[in-house]
C-alpha cells in the first residue's frame, strides 16, 4: 500500500518535471558550488567572533587580572584567582537572582499563556492589532516603563493603598515577598518589574506556536473522549511545548542579569547579581572582580539552560 | 458511558444549522439503521459535514434533535457521545506515537489495559510494525488508516467519516474504498460517511442520502439512485445524463407516452415522478445504443431517435459520442468498445435507441443543469488519449 503511494507520489514529480515549458528550468549559475554555505556564513562567523568569542575570552583573561584602575592591571602567571572568591561573597545575590528571575519566569508564562492562545485561536480579525499591542510598549524605553511602576506602586497609590486595605500585604509580608504596608523596594516590586518587562519575549514566541497548531487537533481530542480540560493537557500543552521553552528562555536569561529593576524598583536590600556587577564595573572599578562574576553568572545561565533544555527534550517538535 | 451499542440506529429529525443568515443544514430529518454504510452525497457547501458535524457533536444545532438509539444527544458534550470521527485531514497527534494515538480514546475513557486491544486495531488496519513512529513519517495511505483504528477502536456506536479519502490520489482512493468496505462488514458497526464523490459513495455506501442546500434530494441504494433519480440534481451529480424536453400524453398501464420533438417516448410509470404533463425525459448515456442509420436495427419496443455524430472521444473502455438530434440538441452516448463501428465518425447519420425501461421523467419545473459540474475535483474521465 505504502509502495502505492510512493509511487504515485514519483509519477506525479515526473510529470511536473517533463511538463513542457512547466517547472523550473536546470539551474545554471545560481551558486550552487560547494563553497556557498561557507561564503554565506562569512559574514555572521565574524561578527560572532569579533563581538562575542572575543569579548568572552578577553573576560575572563581579565578576571585573572591583578591591579587597581590607578595603578594598572596586568597579568601575572598563572593569574589572580582570587578574584572568583567574590562568587561566595556575593552568593546571596547570585542566589536571589535567579530566584526572582525564576519567580517572573513562572508568572510570564502564566499570564502570556491564556493570552498568546487567545490571540491564536479565538481573536479573529484582531489578532495583527492584539500582537500590535503586545509589543507596543517596546515603543517606549525600558527605563521610563520601568520608573512608571515607582508611580503605580507607590505608598500611597491606589494599588498599595488596596492591597494594605484588603490585608494582602500583610498576607504576602508573611512570605517575605513584601513589608507590611508598602510594595515598592520589596521582592515584589522587583519581580513585578521583571514580569512586566519580560512579558512580550513569552507570549510572542508562544503565539508562535500555539499559531501553527491545527485548531481540529482539539476537536480530534474532544471526540476521543477528552474533556476540554484533558484536550489542554494531553495535546495543546504538549504541542506547545517549543514555545514554553523559547519563551521562558527568552525571559530568564536576560531576567537573571538584569539590574534596573532591582536598581529602580528594589533597594540594597534586593539586589540581584546585575546591581553587584555594575557596582564592581563602574563605582569600585574592581574590573577583574567584575569580570568573574560576569562569567560565573555567564556559565551558571549556559549549565541551567543546557539542562532545563535536555530535560523539556523538544527537539523532534521544534 | 455508552458504547459499542452496535444495535443503535441513528435519527436526525427536523434539524436546522443556521450561521448568521446561511442555511447550512433544513430541516433535516434521516434515519440511520445500525450497522449500515450510509453515505452522505453532496457538492461543497451542500451541509453534508455540518450535519456530521452535529452528530460528533462539534456543532450545535438551531433547531431539531439527535438520537443515537433513545439517548437524546443533540446537546451533549462531544467527549460524552458514543461516536467518534475520522477526519478529513486525519488530525493525528503530532506529538504521539501511533501506538499512543490509536490507544488515546481508550486512554482517557481509563482503560487500564490498552496493549492487546492496540494491537489488535493495528493488525485490523495493517499498521503492525508502524506502533512506534510517528505521524508525519507515514504515508497518506498509512496516515488514513491510523485515524481510522485511532476511531474504531473505541467501538463507538457510530463512526463518522469526513471525506476520509479526499487527500488520497485517485488509485491509493480506489484501494482505501475497498479497504474501508472490508473492516465496516468485519467489525459490523454503523459508518457515516460523508464525500462529494459520487463514485467513492457507490463504492461503498448501502444507502446514500443525496444533499443539496441543506436538504436531502433523494435517499436509496446507489443503484436505485443511479437508475431512477427523482430530481434533475440527482440525475446530474450521480453521473451524467441527457435530458429532452417532452409533454406526458397519456399514462395507461405500467407506461406512460411522451412525446419528445414530435415523436413518441415510453417510460414505465414508476419511473415518471410528476404529476404534471410537462417533464423531463432523462436517459444515461452509457443507456444508449448508436449505429449507423443505414443498417440500424432497433427493437420495436425501443425508444429511438435520428441524429449526427458531431465528435467522437476514445477513452480507452469506451468511446464517447457527441450526437446532434434533428433539433439541434446535444446528446451524450457512451459506447463500449467491444465492436467499435468506424463509420461512426463526426457527420455521419445514426440512429439513437434505449430501452424505455432506462428512461426517467422529471417535472420541468426543475433546473435541467442542477447538479452539473458543481465539483471540479469529482472523478472526471482523464483526457490522456482522447482523439476527436
Amino acid at each position: 500500500m505504502s509502495g502505492g503511494a510512493v509511487a504515485a507520489t514519483a509519477v506525479e514529480q515526473q510529470d511536473i518535471r517533463s511538463h513542457p515549458g512547466g517547472g523550473a528550468t536546470e539551474s545554471k549559475g545560481v551558486g550552487t558550488s560547494k563553497w556557498t554555505p561557507y561564503i554565506l556564513l562569512t559574514p555572521g562567523f565574524l561578527w560572532l567572533a569579533l563581538f562575542f568569542i572575543i569579548p568572552t575570552v578577553m573576560l575572563l583573561l581579565f578576571s585573572l587580572y591583578s591591579g587597581s584602575l590607578d595603578q594598572g592591571y596586568s597579568f601575572e602567571f598563572p593569574g589572580n584567582w582570587s578574584t572568583y572568591s567574590a562568587v561566595w561573597e556575593y552568593r546571596a545575590q547570585f542566589f536571589r537572582s535567579f530566584l526572582f528571575a525564576g519567580l517572573s519566569t513562572f508568572f510570564c508564562l502564566a499570564l502570556a499563556y491564556p493570552l498568546a492562545y487567545f490571540i491564536a485561536f479565538k481573536s479573529g480579525k484582531w489578532k495583527a492589532t492584539l500582537l500590535v499591542l503586545v509589543i507596543a510598549p517596546f515603543f517606549t524605553s525600558f527605563l521610563i516603563r520601568t520608573l512608571a511602576w515607582k508611580t503605580i506602586l507607590a505608598d500611597d497609590g491606589p494599588v498599595v493603598t488596596f492591597m494594605n486595605w484588603a490585608h494582602i500585604t500583610n498576607v504576602l509580608a508573611l512570605l517575605h515577598l513584601t513589608e507590611t504596608d508598602r510594595v515598592l523596594n520589596t521582592p515584589l516590586s522587583v519581580v513585578l518589574g521583571l514580569t512586566y518587562n519580560f512579558l512580550p519575549f513569552m507570549v510572542l514566541p508562544l503565539y508562535a506556536s500555539l499559531d501553527r497548531m491545527d485548531p481540529r487537533l482539539v476537536e480530534a481530542a474532544q471526540d476521543l473522549y477528552s474533556s476540554p480540560w484533558t484536550a489542554l493537557r494531553k495535546v495543546t500543552w504538549p504541542l506547545s511545548l517549543p514555545g514554553v521553552v523559547a519563551g521562558t528562555l527568552l525571559t530568564f536569561i536576560p531576567a537573571a542579569g538584569d539590574y534596573i529593576n532591582a536598581e529602580l524598583l528594589g533597594t540594597t536590600k534586593v539586589s540581584m547579581i546585575g546591581n553587584v556587577i555594575q557596582d564592581q564595573f563602574f563605582v569600585v572599578t574592581d574590573y577583574p572582580t567584575a569580570s568573574a562574576l560576569s562569567f560565573v553568572l555567564m556559565l551558571t545561565i549556559l549549565v541551567l539552560v543546557f539542562f532545563y533544555v535536555r530535560r523539556a527534550g523538544t527537539e523532534e517538535l521544534v | 458511558m455508552t458504547t459499542s451499542q452496535s444495535g443503535a440506529d441513528l435519527r436526525i429529525i427536523n434539524t436546522t444549522k443556521r450561521f448568521g443568515d446561511f442555511v447550512a443544514v433544513d430541516d433535516l430529518t434521516l434515519t440511520i439503521p445500525a450497522g449500515s454504510f450510509f453515505a452522505l452525497l453532496g457538492p461543497s457547501g451542500c451541509g453534508k459535514t455540518t450535519t456530521l458535524r452535529m452528530v460528533a457533536g462539534l456543532e450545535e444545532p438551531t433547531a431539531g434533535t439527535i438520537l443515537i438509539g433513545d439517548e437524546d444527544v443533540t446537546w451533549a458534550k462531544p467527549y460524552k457521545r458514543p461516536v467518534n470521527t475520522v477526519f478529513q485531514s486525519y488530525a493525528l497527534f503530532p506529538h504521539l506515537d501511533i501506538y499512543e494515538n490509536v490507544a488515546f480514546g481508550l486512554r482517557r475513557r481509563g482503560v487500564k489495559d490498552v496493549k492487546k486491544t492496540v494491537e489488535d486495531m493495528l493488525a485490523l488496519t495493517e499498521l503492525t510494525g508502524l506502533a512506534k513512529r510517528k505521524p508525519q513519517q507515514l504515508s497518506g495511505g498509512q496516515q488514513q488508516r491510523v485515524a481510522l483504528a485511532r476511531a474504531l477502536i473505541n467501538q463507538p456506536a457510530v463512526l463518522l467519516l469526513d471525506e476520509p479519502l479526499g487527500a488520497l490520489d485517485l488509485k491509493l482512493r480506489r484501494q482505501m474504498q475497498l479497504e474501508l468496505k472490508r473492516i465496516q462488514t468485519e467489525v459490523g458497526l454503523t459508518f457515516v460517511h460523508v464525500t462529494h464523490d459520487q463514485e467513492e459513495a457507490m463504492t461503498m455506501a448501502d444507502t446514500i442520502a443525496v444533499m443539496n442546500a441543506g436538504r436531502v434530494e433523494q435517499l436509496g441504494a446507489p443503484a436505485d439512485l443511479y437508475e431512477n433519480p427523482s430530481t434533475t440534481f440527482v440525475a446530474n451529480f450521480l453521473g451524467q445524463s441527457n435530458f429532452f424536453d417532452g409533454i406526458v400524453t397519456h399514462r395507461s398501464g405500467d407506461y406512460a407516452s411522451v412525446t419528445v420533438q414530435g415523436q413518441n417516448v415510453s417510460i414505465p410509470v414508476s419511473r415518471v415522478h410528476t404529476q404534471g404533463s410537462s417533464v423531463h425525459v432523462g436517459v444515461r448515456p452509457e443507456k444508449l445504443r448508436i449505429q449507423y442509420r443505414d443498417d440500424a436495427q432497433v427493437n420495436d419496443n425501443d425508444n429511438r431517435l435520428e441524429a449526427v455524430v458531431s465528435d467522437s472521444s476514445f477513452i480507452g473502455v469506451s468511446t464517447q459520442y457527441l450526437v446532434d438530434t434533428a433539433w439541434g440538441q446535444e446528446l451524450t452516448v457512451f459506447a463500449q468498445n467491444t465492436h467499435r463501428d468506424e463509420r461512426l465518425v463526426p457527420g455521419a447519420k445514426v440512429v439513437v435507441s434505449w430501452a424505455p425501461d432506462h428512461t426517467f421523467a422529471l417535472d420541468a419545473a426543475q433546473d435541467v443543469d442542477a447538479g452539473v459540474e458543481i465539483d471540479e475535483d469529482a472523478a472526471t474521465p482523464d483526457p490522456v488519449g482522447a482523439t476527436s
